[in-house]
């Protein structure tokens, strides 16, 4: 199925839920209403013609131009039956981004959720683990946001660099 | 490292007993079977037929309790740093460290990223510093004969460890 005709279809059935559909990428994207993902998201799993059995990855953006400041979460689906893909994006505020999980529609999502709420720090409402993933627990901040600022130290270890490299740090 | 003096020839050795125990010390160093990133793949290269720290009698220990010398190999991570000072505490004294290769130094090209500390040295006392990124095992069997150098000057019999660091020189 074309990218083209899996957008038509969403926007039929969500219809003002769906847009800013882009097909001329190598990974065709449209933008989803966040409040619609885990609808979107389960139609596209079992509607037998999209058939999207695989969240392939889900990540997210954080976006800091003057008048668009927004973090987007990213999930690239992909089907192994109909071999073909398709990228959502949802669009949430900075200051206090949440969405709902889709870890009840793939299980994959359990994992990928945490490791976006470990560094950008999205809230993913529902989700049955929510803990950081891959830094300590005792982990201040969410290093991947623009305006992650580092601590002194962590845990006693200071977190200074050499003078000269300090110099490259923008 | 001195060879044995040899006053007598064949039959009778004579030597300090600080210079025997050094010299067995020196001569089976075995090492902690610990390795943090792509150095650590260096560090088996070393152990390996070709470069073979087994002639050194260096042997490695898969515990730290049996462990007289920690080979810090690769970039370690804030995460890391905690579990690295647990292990370099469960070792027994006397305990040496080698820093290996840049990351290990100071971080080296990770140095940037909000989770890499900034040099094993922040956290635990190094002996040796070995450059390099990776550093060839020739550069790591150097790294190997310094400590044995350090090993060799120290002294066992000077109950004051005030005196005994004098005499030792370091």
């Amino acid at each position: 199925m074309q990218a083209q005709e899996i957008y038509n279809k969403l926007e039929k059935q969500f219809p003002g839920k769906v847009g800013l559909f882009r097909g001329d990428f190598f990974d065709p994207c449209l933008n989803v209403d966040a409040g619609a993902i885990v609808d979107v998201c389960r139609y596209l799993r079992d509607d037998p013609e999209t058939a999207f059995e695989v969240l392939s990855d889900l990540t997210a953006i954080d976006w800091t131009k003057k008048d668009d400041e927004k973090i987007q979460v990213v999930y690239h689906l992909f089907s192994y039956t109909k071999r073909h893909q398709i990228v959502l994006k949802a669009d949430l505020p900075r200051e206090a981004p949440r969405i709902a999980t889709v870890e009840g529609v793939w299980k994959a999502a359990n994992w990928f959720e945490r490791e976006v709420f470990d560094l950008f720090g999205v809230d993913f409402i529902g989700h049955s683990d929510l803990r950081r993933i891959m830094l300590p627990e005792d982990w201040i901040g969410h290093p991947l946001r623009k305006d992650y600022v580092e601590q002194e130290e962590y845990d006693g270890i200071s977190t200074q660099r050499a003078p000269l490299v300090d110099k490259l740090l923008r | 490292m001195q060879p044995l003096l040899n006053s007598l020839p064949e039959t009778v050795f004579t030597t300090k007993i600080d210079e025997l125990l050094n010299w067995g010390r020196a001569s089976s160093q075995w090492y902690m079977l610990f390795g943090l990133a792509c150095c650590a793949i260096e560090l088996m290269q070393t152990g390996g037929p070709r470069a073979d720290l087994d002639r050194f009698g260096c042997v490695p220990r898969a515990t730290p309790r049996q462990s007289d010398l920690m080979i810090v190999a690769g970039t370690l991570t804030y995460k890391m740093a905690k579990r690295t000072k647990l292990l370099y505490d469960q070792m027994p004294d006397p305990k040496y460290v080698i820093s290996m290769g840049s990351c290990s130094n100071c971080g080296g090209l990770f140095q940037i990223a909000y989770s890499v500390c900034k040099g094993v040295d922040k956290i635990i006392p190094v002996d040796v510093y070995v450059p390099g990124c990776p550093p060839r095992p020739e550069a790591l069997t150097e790294g190997l004969l310094r400590i044995q150098d350090k090993m060799m000057r120290e002294r066992w019999l000077v109950k004051d460890p005030a005196a005994r660091e004098e005499r030792a020189g370091t």
